[in-house]
């Protein structure tokens, strides 16, 4: 396609500031100091994503937040071609812990993204909002 | 049917907080069902049938299923009717039980007005300020998906699971252009190839313009009546014989599987209800927003094997008078119309003409006696509720 470009300078994609709920605060706050912060709970023993309150497993209210590696695999992907800014890269990593997490790939060959591909979190910055978490291929 | 005696309120829950800075709307949603349940002596995955209303975060009830992590719902109802709505939600709790469509319906209100001095409610992100809008904003709609990236998502990963192709796909398309063609008010009736999909600019890997519904303006209306009515009017009666829902969603990230749809348990309530099964339909509406929607949905229906639904669109399958399951022969979201990005209703009309033999003559099934529409909305790709319906001419 003549309209497409995976060139470094098109992956800029500019992201939106987050929104920010009294529940999520501390991610942000976390994702500010490069802290990629994931929940876990006391009950089940399980980690979830997204980040909540109460264990969307099993209901328990005793979740705690866990600084996460942020590694994991691609579970699937899609490059969006039709953007006024550009290609970008969106999909699921599956992380060690478990869990699925949406997210961008950043800094990388939007073309030779694989499913399975071992990833890893960065975090980019939004106006005038805490950076957030993508990911770049190890 | 009356309700009376056919349901019981056997947990209730309010509540302590008046001022409630440190606690999201949807986390008071769940402290609230929370309580009831441990108030009945019942657990989150006893809950069947989930209600709410306006002040429930997000898309109708699909956010706080996902949030709270109800996997069981086979009912839902998002009745607006401001601060009465949970009064109505237990009168339709009650006929959603006593016509054995949910056992354990949960209904939960909360919100936070005390807190809207720290920014609007609605989900758009306010830099400094909090906002209490739906809980995976901040975690998902900042990634720049759209239906068309999260759909492609999720043909990808069921290429990569079983092989299916972007020529597979394709034939779904070229079957609904082959419907279109007839249909005087379609916005695309022109027949296309395989390789014209293919041949189409790449919108969102591996989905290609061709592979994407139109947008359209436009809407519809359905009646639906007692028997006796029905009796009185003088048109072909079209009964409705089954009906299933159900929501899907990651409900914490485990075990994320973008392959299948909520088609998977909204399907076979619908055919038990029915007393019928996918073979013994002669016409399917199944909600195109893009060919993988489709195929997704055939599959989770069971109109074939999970995996093998490229083989069986393949061909001409879902062609009228040529394959064996004639599919949206007005064209469908493909070809004919999408309006205001909803496919349902539509999908419900083009099977009441099939129904009633009023389907224009190059595409209508003959003796079409049994038939389905199903659908999923939001997005395949994160959350979505499935219903499916089926109908018989009497």
């Amino acid at each position: 396609m003549s309209d497409t470009k995976t060139a470094p300078e098109a992956q800029a994609r500019k992201i939106p500031a987050p929104p920010v709920t009294i529940e999520s605060k501390p991610f942000w706050d976390a994702a500010t100091e490069g802290r990629f912060l994931i929940k876990r709970c006391n009950a089940c023993g399980k980690a979830h994503w997204y980040p909540r309150a109460i264990c969307p497993i099993c209901f328990s209210d005793d979740t705690v937040w866990e600084e996460s590696p942020g590694e994991g695999v691609i579970y699937a992907h899609s490059v969006m071609r039709r953007s006024p800014t550009g290609p970008f890269a969106i999909g699921y990593v599956t992380l060690d812990e478990g869990p699925a997490v949406l997210t961008n790939f950043v800094d990388c060959d939007l073309d030779a993204l694989a499913i399975g591909q071992r990833v890893k979190v960065r975090f980019q910055e939004t106006e005038n909002g805490p950076p957030v978490p993508v990911f770049s291929p190890v | 049917m009356s309700i009376k005696g056919q349901a019981y309120i056997m947990g209730a829950y309010e509540h302590p907080l008046r001022d409630a800075p440190d606690k999201s709307t949807p986390q008071i949603h769940a402290e609230c069902a929370k309580g009831a349940l441990e108030d009945a002596g019942l657990t989150k995955d006893d809950i069947d049938g989930y209600f709410c209303a306006g002040d429930a975060p997000g898309f109708g009830g699909l956010s706080m299923i996902d949030y709270m992590g109800l996997r069981n719902v086979r009912h839902m109802d998002s009745t607006e009717t401001g601060g009465s709505s949970y009064i109505l939600h237990v009168g339709h709790a009650a006929q959603a039980i006593a016509q054995g469509k949910c056992k354990v319906a949960l209904i939960t209100l909360a919100g936070r007005p005390r807190q809207q001095k720290f920014g609007g409610f609605g989900g758009g992100g306010r830099p400094g300020q909090l906002t209490d809008g739906p809980p995976e904003a901040g975690f998902e709609n900042i990634y720049g998906g759209t239906t068309h990236n999260t759909y492609a998502m999720c043909a990808a990963r069921h290429m990569y699971e079983y092989g299916t192709t972007s020529e597979q796909l394709a034939w779904i398309k070229v079957a609904a252009s082959h419907h279109a063609q007839w249909n005087e008010h379609a916005m695309l009736r022109d027949v296309v190839t395989v390789e014209d999909v293919l041949n189409s600019p790449m919108i969102s890997d591996p989905l290609h313009r061709l592979d994407c519904c139109v947008v359209s303006d436009g809407g519809g209306a359905l009646i639906v009546t007692s028997p006796e009515i029905a009796k009185s009017l003088n048109r072909p009666k079209v009964k409705v014989i089954g009906a299933g829902e159900s929501p899907k969603g990651p409900m914490g990230g485990h075990d994320l599987d973008l392959t299948h749809s909520g088609a998977l348990w909204s399907g076979p309530i619908a055919f038990e209800e029915a007393g019928v099964k996918p073979s013994d339909m002669k016409y399917a509406s199944i909600y195109d927003s893009f060919t993988i929607t489709v195929l997704m949905q055939l599959e989770d229906l069971g109109f074939c094997e999970k995996g093998q639904g490229g083989k069986f669109v393949a061909d001409g399958n879902l062609i009228s008078g040529v394959g064996k399951l004639p599919f949206n022969t007005d064209g469908g979201g493909l070809c004919n119309n999408h309006p205001t990005n909803r496919g349902g209703i539509t999908k419900v009309i083009e099977a009441v003409r099939q129904l009633r033999g009023e389907a224009h003559p190059k595409v209508q099934v003959p003796n079409c006696d049994l038939a389905i529409a199903h659908g999923t909305g939001g997005s395949l790709g994160t959350r979505h509720g499935a219903a499916t319906l089926i109908m018989e001419r009497e």
